[in-house]
């Protein structure tokens, strides 16, 4: 019995390492998602194309879509805009969340870059954004038919994370299974 | 030359800091609220900043978000619960006790108590146990008289050798 009590020690530092070896794993940039499971907030705001037209959750009309948050100043938008590109193409719908931007580059960078977005509701003061608990862009949010919050990716949507954490669920929700080349 | 230099760039930090803090209530007993609360909420961009401390655009925000919430009369609780339900509990630097921090809340006084323990065992149990060498005489009283009887006659056979 006291010889086993001498192990005490060891296997404590035994755990404790094995704790902190599964800690360098997660990455501490990610925040826990508040919102999954939870309805997409309400909003009324204008659309980036024409600021006359205000855009509100009405205008999901019921149906699946992917929420993208995006802006021009955001360097890993570039990144991400052939996957929204290819996405659309497949019959995603995707509304865009053009977050704390200027009206017009934003307009430039569709026209440059092909616009895979339904509509884009433009946020320039972030409202919205703070209701997402956005942080960062880009982020992607997979929203179903009853306008709840499925998924949401931090970060780029590239095949590799379209594979991994939306194709499947995507695929549940509405019965067709969009792929991503390895370039997207 | 440098010493000037110096003062001169003391000077601009200063004019920095103070041009960060203009911000207008309609009622000033909201402002220690006000700075309490950044102090306690954590910027979600940054690791290891609270919202008073970080300049980053997100903590900008919400530096308004909070202002403007104090200005529509909400408790500090209400404001905490508002940026809990979208930023989720990362954004409180002083975690809420339920059922995922018991824990975390717990562990000091788990630590005290196994430290209390420990003292117990190092300075109070040794006592009540016969140690070796300490209590001669009282372990020689636990021989059997029959095991007492073979001693002296082992011994006494030794002596006639």
């Amino acid at each position: 019995m006291n010889r086993l009590a001498l192990f005490i020690p060891l296997s404590l530092f035994a755990g404790l390492t094995l704790v902190l070896l599964l800690g360098l794993d997660k990455d501490p940039t990610e925040l826990p998602s508040a919102l999954v499971g939870e309805p997409f907030p309400e909003f009324s705001l204008p659309s980036l194309q024409d600021p006359e037209t205000l855009v509100t959750k009405q205008d999901f009309a019921d149906e699946v879509l992917l929420v993208n948050v995006w802006a021009t100043w955001c360097f890993a938008c570039r990144i991400e805009h052939p996957s929204l590109n290819a996405l659309a193409e497949q019959g995603v719908k995707i509304v865009g969340l053009n977050y704390k931007d200027q009206r017009k580059a934003a307009k430039l960078w569709l026209l440059e870059r092909g616009n895979p977005y339904a509509f884009n509701i433009y946020d320039d003061q972030g409202s919205l954004g703070i209701d997402l608990g956005v942080y960062g862009a880009p982020e992607t949010y997979l929203v179903d038919a009853q306008g709840i919050i499925r998924h949401r990716r931090v970060g780029v949507v590239d095949k590799r994370v379209w594979e991994a954490e939306f194709a499947a669920l995507y695929l549940e929700l509405t019965g067709t299974a969009p792929v991503l080349g390895a370039t997207q | 030359m440098k010493a000037l230099l110096f003062v001169v760039l003391l000077f601009q930090c200063q004019l920095v800091l103070a041009n960060a803090e203009v911000v207008e209530f309609s009622d000033e007993s909201l402002r220690p609220r006000y700075q309490q609360l950044l102090e306690e909420l954590r910027c979600p961009k940054c690791q290891n900043q609270n919202l008073a401390d970080s300049n980053s655009p997100i903590s900008n925000d919400l530096r308004v978000q909070v202002q403007r919430l104090l200005e529509e009369e909400l408790s500090d609780q209400q404001i905490k619960d508002y940026l809990v339900a979208r930023y989720s509990e990362f954004i409180l630097y002083r975690p809420e006790v339920n059922q995922s921090t018991w824990l975390l809340w717990g562990s000091p006084i788990i630590f005290v108590l196994l430290g209390l323990l420990a003292i117990y065992r190092l300075y109070f149990k040794p006592q009540d146990l016969q140690a070796p060498g300490s209590s001669q005489g009282q372990s020689n009283s636990q021989i059997t008289p029959q095991e007492q009887q073979r001693l002296d006659s082992l011994l006494a056979d030794r002596e006639q050798q």
